[in-house]
């Protein structure tokens, strides 16, 4: 009987293991490059919490050219522009995943995913030149305001940003919903709407919440669109009708003032810092989101 | 044949998670022969033949005793070829899985793997491969359409040639007709008695009937534990052990 | 009102929300594509800007996004593709896959400008690339990483298990099973991930405003270490810093941008369905 010659190649075992090895340093590049991360952005605006006394960087005062680095109305500034995205977008997120994932017909569904992705994939800029040129002055004409770059507007644009992210992690979560509780409920007589929501929303209630925070997140860390439409004026955003006056965002602040900052001074160092902010920002957030789902795998259930 | 056994399984004991599945085992494996285990589910049967091409390997969290001899040599001797086991231990399993792939190319993926790209000796595997699993005449002027498109019996019997294309001295079955239909499992036992003759099979039947059906030795395995082992069918005829007995009439499985 | 009228009105108060949520998205598109159709001519796109940007054309925008999109291709496909194989394939369990994970995650998290200042911090001072296209490809193939890992592991883990079972119990290693036959059946996955990936990058303005992006170069760029314009960041440019810019310049660049984004987006889909169809599982 010829026999296939199968004596081992000690080379092809040598291969195997260089392979093996190069994929394991890739698969931690990950680890390596947020480490990376930290590591530049800490390195270049760490001086400035030697450079200017810590309680000066939460004053209220922005003003780079007269050396006043108060972060405040920045930071309030992201914090109503995002907050405000995130009102609006939950119900209007919530809502559209629901009516996906349970009460539209499977044609419609067809046609109302592609269009989110669509929305999805709009470049940030280009949202932003349609705030601006758009959306801006209805605002300015219906509300009968200065201006229609306001935080008010910035949000608008921020919660549509946002709404593909929230949606489809709540549809995913609506969907994880195992059918034996809707089978449940409808075998105990309730309509298909109280179902939905006695039912079937609260189980995914969890997911719905991990939808919220990767959406918040998202929304805080949103440049272009907000820079091109909050009026990029560092108020402090103290009153109720601020939400209709134009604000700064942490984002806008850096995109907008680091092209004309000489590298080393403070100015720059302080950009860098409220660029570390954002990291801790997003990585809080990050963190919270991703241990509910790894809890709720961990589980094994739905809550 | 030669009296020194094909393989021999050493009181292994193996547990994975925790659990035993396998305790003390001891056996021999006659060569040239079909050797069938058998038992109700969860017996072990199928533990212990992913033992014997070391298909455990994948899994974590295992534990394992004792030692398995392929030709007198252990085959978990710490340094042994297990790609090389694996080529001269074949398997076969229950459910038919086709490569994503044509007839020829499933066939050839073996010796492909192992190195060979010679176009006659391929030629030539591909044939003797496919006669002795008893698919040639459904397939010789099909042989680059996808396996996909074949039906579960065919498909079950290339994954036969697939194995015997690399010249294994072991054949592993495991429940290999159970998802056919009569006729096909009727081909397949028939290609076992053909292949015997050059091949060791060691298969896990999905009946009593087929296992009395095809074994030349018989071992019944109970929740991990072997029972008892014996040559031709009186282990189905007439049992020495009282579990086998209540196994085999039926009392329990 | 008994329950089913409630029932009724629900919905059409569902739908009435989502047609609130995907009318802007048709009236966007629809605004960018009226208004900047009249921009667009062969002249628009083939030739270079001139007049202080207020005439001519958008050439090398156009050029400067593709190479970018080029660059960041080149340098994340394989760390990603290679990442996302190690943990489908070759990962277990451990705190230090879960680590991976979280990082991961986080990286997808990052405000686009925090990734600005990155590149700015690592690629165009510290290495010393300087604002070029080698620093922007870089910074985006890092914010491009984690999408297109998440994609290719998904991809990969969806080919069926026993694939691998059987190339292994025919001799063959892990990474025979990968090469031969998880990889190959991945692929259009991958390539769906990939294109996702990099149209976002296409699109994204923070990350190259500080690496290496240029309002006006008088040629195209012939080296890696080259500044070039882009349309994200040409589009920012001309509609938020030049006075006097013809609108219809500024909406034909929003249209050409959109353009390139949307057919890569449909691109992906088509591929996602095409070879889902003849998948052999």
């Amino acid at each position: 009987m010829t026999k296939v010659d199968i004596s081992a190649k000690p080379s092809s075992r040598w291969s195997e293991f260089a392979i093996e090895a190069f994929i394991r340093v890739l698969g931690f590049s990950s680890i390596g490059l947020v480490a990376l991360i930290f590591f530049f952005l800490l390195r270049e605006g760490a001086p400035i919490f030697f450079e200017t006394p810590p309680g000066d960087l939460f004053g209220a005062r922005w003003y780079p050219t007269f050396d006043l680095f108060g972060t405040l109305p920045l930071i309030l500034g992201s914090l109503l522009v995002t907050v405000t995205a995130i009102v609006i977008a939950v119900p209007l997120g919530v809502a559209t995943a629901v009516f996906i994932r349970e009460v539209a017909p499977t044609w419609t569904r067809e046609v109302l995913k592609p269009m989110i992705e669509v929305l999805a994939g709009i470049p940030s800029v280009v949202l932003g030149f349609f705030g601006m040129t758009v959306v801006a002055p209805l605002v300015r004409t219906s509300l009968g305001v200065p201006t229609g770059l306001t935080a008010f507007t910035g949000a608008l644009i921020l919660a549509y940003m946002a709404l593909p992210t929230l949606i489809s992690v709540a549809e995913d979560a609506l969907d994880a919903v195992p059918k034996s509780y809707r089978d449940a409920s409808l075998a105990m007589g309730a309509t298909h709407w109280q179902t939905i929501w006695r039912v079937v929303v609260p189980a995914a209630r969890s997911g719905v919440v991990v939808a919220v925070m990767l959406g918040l997140g998202r929304a805080i860390g949103e440049t272009m669109a907000v820079m091109m439409v909050t009026g990029n004026a560092a108020r402090m955003p103290l009153s109720l009708d601020s939400i209709f006056r134009p604000v700064r965002t942490m984002t806008a602040t850096i995109a907008a003032e680091m092209g004309e900052v000489a590298q080393g001074s403070t100015h720059y160092h302080a950009l860098f810092g409220i660029g570390i902010l954002l990291f801790l920002l997003t990585f809080i957030i990050n963190l919270a989101a991703a241990s509910t789902i790894f809890k709720r795998r961990r589980r094994g259930g739905l809550r | 044949m030669s009296p020194e056994p094909k393989i021999r399984i050493e009181s292994v004991s193996y547990a994975y998670d925790g659990k035993s599945a396998l305790g003390n085992v001891t056996l021999d494996v006659p060569t040239n022969a079909i050797t069938v285990f058998f038992g109700p589910a969860g017996s072990g049967k199928t533990t212990l033949l992913r033992l014997i091409n070391r298909l455990n390997d994948l899994v974590e969290g295992t534990r394992m005793s004792g030692r398995i001899l392929l030709d007198g040599q252990d085959i978990y001797a710490p340094g042994t070829d297990v790609t090389g086991l694996r080529r001269r231990v074949g398997m076969v399993f229950a459910l038919p899985l086709p490569l994503p792939a044509s007839i020829r190319e499933n066939v050839l993926y073996g010796p492909r793997l192992a190195g060979l790209q010679e176009r006659t000796r391929l030629e030539e595997i591909l044939t003797r491969s496919l006669v002795q699993a008893a698919l040639w005449d459904e397939v010789k002027d099909r042989l680059d359409e996808p396996a996909s498109a074949l039906s579960g019996g065919q498909q079950q019997r290339l994954c036969i040639a697939r194995s015997l294309a690399l010249e294994p001295e072991v054949l592993l079955l495991d429940e290999p007709t159970s998802g056919l239909d009569p006729i096909s499992t009727g081909k397949v036992e028939e290609s076992l008695f053909e292949l015997k003759r050059n091949y060791t099979i060691i298969i896990v039947p999905h009946s009593i009937q087929q296992a009395a059906r095809v074994a030349d030795y018989a071992a019944f395995l109970l929740m991990g534990e072997l029972i008892e082992d014996r040559a031709g069918t009186q282990i189905f005829t007439a049992p020495r052990e009282r579990r086998t007995e209540d196994y085999v009439t039926g009392r329990f499985g | 009102m008994n329950r089913y009228m409630v029932q009724r009105l629900g919905y059409v108060l569902l739908g009435l929300i989502t047609l609130s949520v995907v009318f802007p998205i048709l009236l966007v598109v629809g605004t960018v594509v009226a208004q900047g159709a009249a921009a667009i001519s062969w002249e628009f796109l083939t030739t270079m800007p001139h007049g202080g940007m207020k005439a001519g054309g958008i050439l090398p925008a156009i050029v400067g996004t593709l190479l970018l999109t080029l660059g960041t291709a080149f340098a994340a496909i394989p760390v990603g593709v290679g990442g996302a194989i190690y943990l489908a394939e070759y990962a277990r369990d451990t705190w230090l896959t879960r680590l991976i994970r979280l990082a991961i995650i986080n990286l997808a998290g990052i405000p686009s400008v925090v990734y600005g200042l990155f590149g700015l911090g690592l690629f165009v001072l510290f290495l010393q690339f300087g604002t070029s296209i080698l620093a922007g490809s870089l910074t985006l193939a890092i914010m491009t990483l984690p999408v297109i890992i998440s994609a290719a592991e998904e991809a990969l883990r969806s080919v069926p298990t026993e694939f691998r079972t059987v190339i292994i119990s025919l001799g063959g290693t892990r990474w025979q099973s990968i090469r031969h036959v998880v990889l190959p059946q991945a692929l259009p996955g991958i390539i769906t991930g990939v294109i996702l990936g990099l149209l976002r990058a296409a699109g994204e303005t923070a990350p190259i405003l500080f690496t290496v992006a240029a309002f006006y170069l008088p040629s195209l760029p012939q080296s890696p270490f080259d500044q070039t314009m882009a349309l994200p960041y040409h589009l920012y440019v001309i509609s938020t810093q030049v006075p006097g810019m013809p609108p219809h310049i500024q909406n034909g660049t929003a249209l050409v941008l959109l353009a390139l984004v949307l057919s890569m987006s449909v691109l992906a889909t088509i591929i996602r369905s095409y070879f889902r169809r003849r998948r052999q599982w």
